[in-house]
């Protein structure tokens, strides 16, 4: 292998000689499990969808039932992945700036949506937003209604996407150069003008990361929705539901078009946010 | 020669994945092991049948076989026999799914419900409704089920077999109290789900989101879940609301004959099905609350638990499970249009 390595010709130019031993090594095997774990997989979906005429596919994708449960699993995820970004942004600020008792629980407690089974949390928030649940009970009064309505679908994603924003906002600000404050204090910049200028900007790029993250994580997110959804056609349903139906319909191509369309809408809205988040790094985390 | 060089690695990489995988594959099989694939709530019912087939059989042959269990949403599991899972024998919700994987895969015989008695279903049940103790809304029938002031709980037709039997039973009922006028029917149908606050993906989460979490007034159960939740629950909160017509539900089995063949199990599997219909099998459904089809073997005080129902089955009403899934249930089927039309 080594040898291999060491006698390849330069003129293939497809690589740079590096001081690192092993490139070729650990490419081929990262290729590799790359292919097994998630481009085959994601291929499959794609071959098989590629099976259906154009006719059927757009009638498997563009029924008015599926147009609704896109507008919801896109509508949800976005609202979640918003409210993530803001107070996930609030929550890393917390636990990186102020030492507090409790502060190593309250680290730990982020994570929990992260390790706890999905249907469980499912469960749990079903519980609590239905109309005789706790919060449920005290919204209803008001006419708010959570648990089995659309609301229901963006409160089990905020919970399901809260630690994406946190943890990669926490490590970036943890590496914020302090004295770069100090600098801005020391030369006349009140608080407000400190964190807008100062220390926000290098953190735009971390938190539309973890915006990424959540919203991903939201538009595929099944689990948990299922239980606090409602699930009623037209009006509840999101999209991986509408794939399972398919499924338990026997009908195999319906449900690949519609994992190739949400294959084929995560991909373009993941490029795009991975596109502003280079540019705002380009933008403010260097300058 | 420099390019198979830079591609060496990936060669070796792909080469060792494959004979991973490889391993993976051919895991060998235990002859003298039995897989029985069902749907969700027959659990509790196959652990006794099992462990009085396993003494049987034992007495006859000198062998103890073992039989595992498999349990799910009833069309999950067929889609999981239908990708592969190695079952012997499937006792479903509904022939429909049997009726997939024959089509789909030719390991079930396309005659394969009349290769056993009744249909090939050993048990039977129906659907009711279980209600809050007291029955504070006064749920009587189904004709009950469209007031304005009745929430109905029931799983969505869509992903759950259980739910589907519960739709098919409140449109047979439609059509006759309207001498088999449709347009009634699924006017009535309709107003049912109009009631419905929202739709479980299976019948044991319906069960749980009416009994655990306590809501909506009325819960439609297949009849043997209705009992367990009453015994698992206590009496003291629900009480079971018998309508005046029900449908007969038909949860069948089949002899997987593919995988069967493959693993030589075909007598043993064979036996097992054969052995649901003996008195001890049908004594154990009885005591589960599923009714059994050969009543005549069971004690009376076991068949007295059940209230008579009025009963019709999928053929009669709907032509089969074939012609009610493509009408019904299938993409823009009529429960798809109550949804879309409002």
């Amino acid at each position: 292998m080594i040898t291999s390595i060491l006698t390849a010709p330069r003129s293939l130019g497809l690589r740079q000689e590096s001081v690192l031993p092993g490139f070729g090594l650990t490419l081929g095997l990262s290729v590799t499990y790359l292919s097994l774990v998630v481009l085959i997989p994601l291929a499959s979906i794609l071959i098989s969808a590629s099976g259906m005429s154009w006719s059927e596919f757009a009638a498997a994708v563009a029924s008015p039932r599926a147009l609704a449960a896109y507008r919801l699993s896109l509508g949800a995820a976005f609202l979640a992945a918003l409210v993530n970004a803001v107070f996930g942004l609030l929550i890393a600020w917390v636990l990186v700036r102020y030492d507090f008792p409790g502060k190593r629980l309250v680290d730990g407690i982020v994570d929990l949506p992260f390790a706890l089974p999905t249907a469980v949390a499912g469960i749990a928030l079903a519980t609590l937003y239905a109309t005789n649940g706790w919060v449920g009970g005290l919204l209803a009064p008001l006419g708010v209604k959570v648990a089995f309505t659309q609301m229901g679908v963006v409160v089990a994603l905020v919970f399901e996407g809260l630690p994406f924003v946190v943890r990669t906002v926490q490590p970036v600000l943890e590496d914020l150069d302090r004295t770069v404050e100090e600098a801005a204090a020391s030369l006349g910049a009140g608080r407000a003008q400190t964190f807008a200028k100062v220390i926000f900007p290098p953190l735009i790029p971390a938190a539309l990361a973890g915006f990424a993250l959540a919203f991903a994580r939201g538009l595929g997110e099944y689990g948990s929705v299922v239980f606090i959804a409602g699930n009623l056609p037209m009006k509840s349903e999101i999209v991986p539901l509408l794939i399972i139906i398919q499924l338990e319909q026997y009908d195999y191509r319906g449900a690949t078009a519609l994992a190739a369309v949400m294959l084929l809408a995560s991909f373009v809205l993941l490029l795009l946010i991975n596109v502003a988040q280079r540019w705002s790094h380009r933008r403010y985390a260097q300058s | 020669m420099s390019r198979i060089r830079a591609i060496r690695p990936f060669i070796g990489a792909w080469a060792a994945a494959l004979v991973l995988l490889g391993f993976v594959s051919t895991a060998p099989a235990d002859e003298a092991t039995l897989l029985n694939v069902s749907y969700d709530p027959t659990r509790e019912l196959y652990q006794e049948i099992n462990a009085a087939f396993q003494k049987e059989w034992r007495a006859r042959t000198d062998t103890t076989p073992t039989i595992r269990m498999s349990h799910g949403g009833s069309g999950k599991q067929a889609r999981a026999v239908i990708d592969g899972l190695a079952a012997d024998v499937v006792t479903l919700a509904l022939a429909y799914d049997i009726d997939e994987i024959a089509a789909r895969t030719g390991l079930v015989p396309s005659d394969w419900q009349s290769r056993l008695p009744h249909n090939s279903t050993p048990y039977t049940s129906t659907i009711v409704f279980l209600v809050r103790k007291g029955n504070p809304k006064q749920i009587r029938d189904w004709d009950d089920l469209v007031r304005k002031d009745v929430q109905v709980i029931t799983p969505n037709p869509k992903t759950s077999g259980g739910a589907r039997w519960n739709y098919l039973a409140a449109w047979g009922y439609a059509l006759d109290r309207w001498h088999g006028d449709e347009a009634k029917a699924r006017e009535f149908v309709a107003g049912i789900y109009a009631n419905v606050p929202m739709l479980d993906t299976g019948a044991r989460g319906a069960t749980n989101t009416f009994v655990q979490r306590g809501l909506g007034d009325v819960l439609l159960a297949w009849e043997n879940e209705a009992y367990l939740s009453l015994e698992a629950f206590g009496r003291d909160g629900f009480e079971i609301v018998v309508p005046s017509l029900s449908i007969r539900a038909e949860p069948p089995v089949a002899l997987v004959a593919g995988n069967a063949e493959k693993h030589g199990t075909t007598a043993l599997a064979q036996a097992y099905l054969d052995y649901l219909y003996t008195p001890t099998s049908q004594t154990i459904a009885a005591s589960h609350y599923f009714r059994p089809t050969e009543p005549a073997t069971v004690p009376q005080d076991l068949l007295a638990r059940f209230p008579q129902v009025k009963q019709f089955t999928v053929d009669d009403v709907f032509g089969g499970w074939q012609a009610a899934q493509a009408k019904h249930f299938a993409d823009g089927g009529i429960f798809d249009q109550i949804y879309a039309t409002r």
